[in-house]
């Protein structure tokens, strides 16, 4: 974890893994869309929009995954003051933005033919919504700011206080009567699915999880990439030899 | 042929299921996309401030 802290290191075992994560993704959503599409049987209940699920739950996971991504790497750096830290959590918020979107827009299009309506504001669909509202904001706040290191602390404390929403949106179909349905995967009795179906979702789940990993390093490369450019322009204006911001970050 | 009709159709949940898979398909390859590219072109821009200032290059230690 030391290690990771600095830039150099990070920069270089960033650009180890890439192309093993790149090609696990490839091959594991390659296998995920051949069982959910093909292999997989239609619901008993639900009859083929059951397939709906292997993209949808995927994209509900990384919604999250990315938002407590973003909100612990802002409590790192937060506290710490970790410059590789606040670049984490930026590049991480348009991420987990995009599959929350796709989480709502998938599940909407699930619950039209199964519900009867593309939209409920029951528990678990408003909470994902908000998560969707939260992405926004931080993404809205962060570039509201010329400094980007004010910038960083703003967004990190809207971060931290909305992740109270995460736990939130999983146990919402427990607390409250909702449309949705309960967990399947994550349970303390252990998944409660078939194998048929729990293969491709498993696959799909890790597959999407690789391609967030991929997205979220060259992400975080591109950001720090950003702070060498904004500190040598800053070096350029002033005449002075700063260092860039990325360079003494040893932790 | 006619299996393949019937796996298009869904069991009549096609205009639901694909449009389901083609957007997830459209929004990770955009995003994959976008990120690349936002990538090359501040490398570019890097490299390009780092030739102007000859003062710097000496400390080039991640590329």
């Amino acid at each position: 974890m030391q290690r990771l802290a600095n830039p150099a290191q990070f920069l270089r075992l960033s650009k180890q893994l890439q192309p093993w994560l790149a090609a696990a993704s490839v091959l594991l959503i390659g296998a995920g869309l051949y069982f959910a599409l093909l292999v997989s049987p239609a619901d008993y209940q639900q009859g083929q929009t059951v397939r709906i699920m292997y993209v949808h739950v995927p994209s509900a996971w990384l919604g999250m995954v990315g938002y407590s991504t973003m909100a612990l790497a802002s409590a790192v750096g937060l506290i710490w003051k970790h410059p590789l830290a606040d670049l984490v959590a930026k590049a991480a918020a348009p991420i987990g933005a995009s599959f929350t979107f796709l989480c709502l827009a998938t599940g909407s299009l699930w619950g039209k033919p199964m519900w009867g309506t593309w939209w409920a504001w029951d528990a678990r669909l408003t909470s994902m919504l908000i998560l969707l509202f939260l992405y926004l904001g931080y993404m809205a706040l962060q570039s509201a700011f010329d400094d980007p290191s004010r910038g960083a602390r703003a967004s990190a404390i809207l971060a931290l206080a909305g992740f109270i929403n995460v736990p939130v949106i999983k146990f919402s179909v427990d607390w409250w009567k909702t449309l949705h349905q309960p967990a399947s995967l994550l349970k303390v009795s252990g998944p409660a699915i078939h194998p048929a179906m729990l293969t491709p979702l498993l696959l799909m789940v890790t597959g999407f999880t690789c391609f967030f990993v991929v997205v979220l390093l060259i992400r975080v490369r591109s950001e720090i990439i950003a702070s060498k450019i904004r500190a040598i322009r800053l070096t350029q204006i002033h005449g002075t030899r700063e260092e860039p911001l990325a360079d003494h970050a040893v932790g | 042929m006619d299996s393949l009709m019937t796996f298009l159709e869904m069991g009549g949940y096609a205009r639901f299921v694909w449009p389901a898979y083609g957007l997830v398909a459209v929004v990770t390859i955009g995003l994959l996309l976008v990120s690349l590219r936002t990538l090359r072109s501040r490398e570019r821009a890097l490299t390009m401030l780092q030739e102007q200032s000859p003062g710097r290059r000496g400390r080039r230690r991640d590329k």
